[in-house]
């Protein structure tokens, strides 16, 4: 047996690519429940957003368009559900079942409507797509032993937005910890009546906080069609809103843990995707299905509580009502 | 002449049909302590909070020293110098004390240079006023009386020249309330205006220099503290002559109804609330607990009332209680004569969204009298809660009407009726005019005192010791599981009991 193999550069430049997406949404919903509001609409965010981003890109030929489009729809769940839960004081977790919903029924119904291909957009051509970076001196550093490989594989050659996924990691911790910004957002979702007390708008920190989980959302998806694979196709996000929420309470709402928390599910999910390397490195078969299953058994693991206690911030999901 | 600190004229204010705050006016001069006194309910708080921007009035102005002011925030009020302490601390609980002092009042957009000189300023403020915090320590590992520090420091940061304290010694020990009020006077002394809102007459004697009284959103009557007595204060909030003191005779101790011995109790984290409790109580006394909240006195209630499992031995006239095990619930103990008024009456004594007559069967619904063939007789009971409405003086006297719509005082009153018309051999009571009139307390008073005199025996736990040296026949005081000691109401004072309830035994 080579464990080693396990952790072909292969596999972990797949990890990467996987995780990034389950990477952004994590943060996505760390903004959101720090804040005090839970979103399980992450999964519906990305949906449309992947959609919109896709069918932009496809019309109009430009990438940039298509993201913007894909935050844009984002954001207008997100509105949706800061209106829902923020001003009407609704229950979250139905609001976000109902963007769930939404997202998955809208998308392929435009989809059909704009582009009659049962309910996908057309692939994307170049342009239409973010295509890997190759950083500088990648060709020349290739043939420097044990780090020339790794940098011109695993660090080297991805898009742009994976980079951006990477860097929001340090920018959220340095938001929540060493801003007021990020004092503020923290306190919302602990304690709204302190906040209040404090003379700070607890309606404007939540409905700030939802809009960067709506704008880091968009990006998620928008990654997902255009970047990712090369276009829309029906329920594309495959469930990766609810790996991220796992991946959020494994990492107990902090940035770098989400960021293991999250390459390990990409980890997961780059290894199903090379069975060949599962026998060679442990010498006997494993069912392929079993192994697409494993992310999901790890998030149900992770919600049932199996990783020791992960204590949420303690407003969480309780609209905010002033008392005397 | 300087101008008042605070001017109020003429505020209203109405919820729906219901006036809180009926044309009232105030003046406190700047460097005074002025208390404001009422029952509950009769609009203190409105008061405040339209004071602190979080209700808009109805009419009148507000005046901060002699300019006219609008406060449609807490950002107005705090601007204007006004900083209030909650009856609930609004702290972020894992945050630390300075995280908590600048929030919300932070220099800038990167915190560092804000913690920077909020900690020199938290030294200053040290000196100043004899405030000591440990500025790095997380709220929710320090005590409730330094907790309550932090929100004082949190209003003198942002520069509050009056200061609000809403209740501020319901969860203070005697001798953390001491403290606080040797600090109310040192900020006095300083020029700061204070205005202390509370229902305990000792305090607005004690502290204030004059006083305003409310009762149903009208001020009564504003005196100077000098001037007047508890006596006339409580008649000026209730609107009638008020027995202050309990009146009884001497207990006539029979036999012993309750014995415990070496009572223990773990928590679901393994920790031990009762460390071997051993205590008696007789037909015919009262038995008071004292203690700060959170020592243990909770988990007595459970195990008697049937809902906590524990080890040791507890007899009730001479028979073993199981502690554990299928006889160890709530119907069982009712059956052996154990009668439980609970501590939290709104989650453990009653249904709130249940009507009056629904929560007078509760632990009693197996009663004959209330059956009819398979079915509950409902009309049956509707008519015993009637009666017992009617001779506890709930007000209104409605069986229909659901829990939470009567008021604190009301709500105990039908629990006690249900408990106490069982004629019970025990009768447990927890905490049993927490947030009720001085009205209604003379009266639940009575009805505790009424059925110790039917040879009852009585177990009482209250974190009031004002009340425990007025109701009980012996004081035991607990203090982290143990009972520290015993005394009896007249060989006593609150500073020893004090000591007690603070783990020192004297």
């Amino acid at each position: 047996m080579n464990f080693l193999a396990l952790f072909d550069l292969s596999v972990l430049d797949t990890t990467v690519r996987l995780a990034t997406p389950l990477l952004l949404a994590c943060l996505a919903g760390l903004f959101s429940e720090r804040a005090g509001i839970f979103d399980i609409g992450l999964e519906g965010k990305m949906l449309a957003a992947a959609f919109f981003s896709a069918a932009l890109a496809s019309i109009t030929g430009s990438v940039w368009l298509g993201i913007a489009a894909g935050i844009g729809a984002s954001l207008v769940l997100s509105a949706v559900h800061g209106l829902a839960s923020i001003t009407f004081r609704g229950n979250q977790l139905i609001s976000g079942v109902a963007i769930n919903f939404l997202a998955a029924g809208m998308t392929v119904l435009i989809a059909q409507d704009w582009f009659q291909q049962g309910g996908r957009t057309p692939s994307l051509l170049t342009g239409g797509r973010f295509e890997p970076i190759t950083l500088p001196f990648a060709e020349a550093l290739s043939t420097v032993p044990v780090f020339g490989p790794i940098y011109a594989e695993l660090i080297s050659g991805h898009s742009i937005l994976v980079y951006i996924a990477l860097f929001c990691v340090p920018g959220t911790w340095y938001i929540l910890f060493r801003t007021r910004f990020g004092l503020r957002l923290r306190a919302v979702g602990e304690n709204p009546a302190a906040v209040d007390t404090a003379g700070v708008s607890v309606v404007g920190l939540r409905f700030a906080a939802v809009g960067i989980c709506g704008i880091l959302c968009g990006i998620a998806g928008a990654y997902l069609a255009t970047a990712l694979q090369a276009g829309f196709v029906k329920d594309m996000t495959a469930g990766r809103g609810f790996i991220a929420l796992a991946a959020l309470i494994f990492a107990k709402w902090r940035p770098w843990h989400a960021l293991w928390a999250t390459l390990l599910f990409g980890y997961l999910q780059a290894i199903a995707l090379r069975p060949d390397i599962i026998e060679g490195a442990l010498g006997f078969k494993v069912q392929v299905q079993l192994l697409d299953a494993l992310p999901y058994i790890l998030t149900v693991v992770i919600l049932a509580g199996f990783v020791g206690k992960a204590i949420p911030p303690r407003a969480g999901g309780e609209p905010y009502v002033k008392e005397r | 002449m300087t101008a008042p600190a605070i001017e109020l004229k003429g505020i209203s204010k109405a919820f729906g049909p219901v006036q809180a705050n009926k044309d009232i006016s105030i003046r406190v001069m700047p460097g005074t302590i002025h208390g404001i006194i009422g029952e509950n309910g009769a609009g203190k708080s409105t008061l405040m909070s339209i004071l602190y921007g979080f209700y808009k009035a109805d009419a009148g102005e507000v005046f901060i020293s002699g300019q006219k002011t609008e406060i449609p925030d807490s950002q107005a009020a705090i601007a204007a110098g006004i900083g209030m302490v909650f009856q609930h601390f609004k702290l972020v609980e894992n945050f630390t004390v300075l995280e908590n002092i600048i929030l919300g009042a932070e220099d800038g957009g990167l915190l560092r240079p804000s913690l920077a000189k909020a900690r020199k300023s938290l030294l200053e403020l040290e000196q100043e006023y004899d405030l000591k915090v440990d500025p790095d320590a997380v709220i929710e590992e320090i005590g409730v009386g330094m907790q309550q520090r932090v929100e004082i420091l949190k209003a003198l940061y942002r520069q509050a020249n009056i200061l609000i304290l809403d209740e501020p010694t319901g969860v203070l020990t005697p001798a953390e309330a001491d403290q606080l009020f040797r600090i109310l006077g040192r900020l006095r002394e300083e020029g700061k205006t204070i205005i202390l809102i509370t229902h305990k007459l000792r305090e607005i004697m004690d502290i204030t220099d004059t006083v305003s009284v409310m009762r149903r959103g009208e001020m009564t009557a504003t005196v100077k503290t000098a001037d007047t007595s508890p006596e006339e204060l409580a008649e000026l909030m209730v609107g009638r002559k008020v027995l202050l003191r309990v009146d009884k005779t001497p207990a006539q101790p029979r036999d012993v109804v309750l014995d415990v011995k070496n009572l223990k109790v773990l928590d679901d984290q393994g920790v031990e609330r009762l460390r071997g409790i051993d205590l008696q109580v007789r037909a015919g006394e009262i038995l008071g607990i004292a203690g700060v909240a959170g020592n243990g006195q909770s988990e007595l209630l459970e195990v008697l009332g049937g809902y906590a499992d524990a080890t040791g031995d507890i007899t009730v006239n001479g028979q073993a209680l199981d502690l554990t095990g299928r006889y160890s619930d709530g119907r069982s103990r009712r059956e052996r004569g154990i009668a439980h008024v609970p501590e939290d009456r709104q989650r453990e004594g009653l249904i709130m969204d249940f009507s009056a007559w629904e929560n007078t069967a509760f632990g009693y619904h197996r009663d004959a009298a209330y059956q009819s063939g398979i079915l509950m007789n409902n009309a049956a009971i509707k008519a015993d809660t009637q009666a017992k409405m009617d001779r506890f003086d709930v007000r209104p006297p409605h069986p229909h009407l659901a829990a939470k719509n009567f008021s604190g005082g009301n709500q105990q009153k039908i629990v006690l009726a249900r408990e106490i018309e069982r004629n019970p051999d025990l009768l447990l009571i927890g905490q049993p005019t927490r947030g009720v009139d001085i009205g209604a307390i003379e009266f639940i008073h009575q009805q505790i005192v009424a059925l110790r005199d039917q040879g009852k025996a009585i177990l009482l736990v209250s974190v009031e010791l004002e009340e425990i040296l007025s109701l009980a026949d012996r004081v035991a005081v607990m203090f982290d599981g143990r009972i520290m000691g015993e005394r009896l109401p007249a060989q006593t004072d609150e500073k020893e009991l004090g000591l007690l309830m603070a783990g020192m035994n004297t």
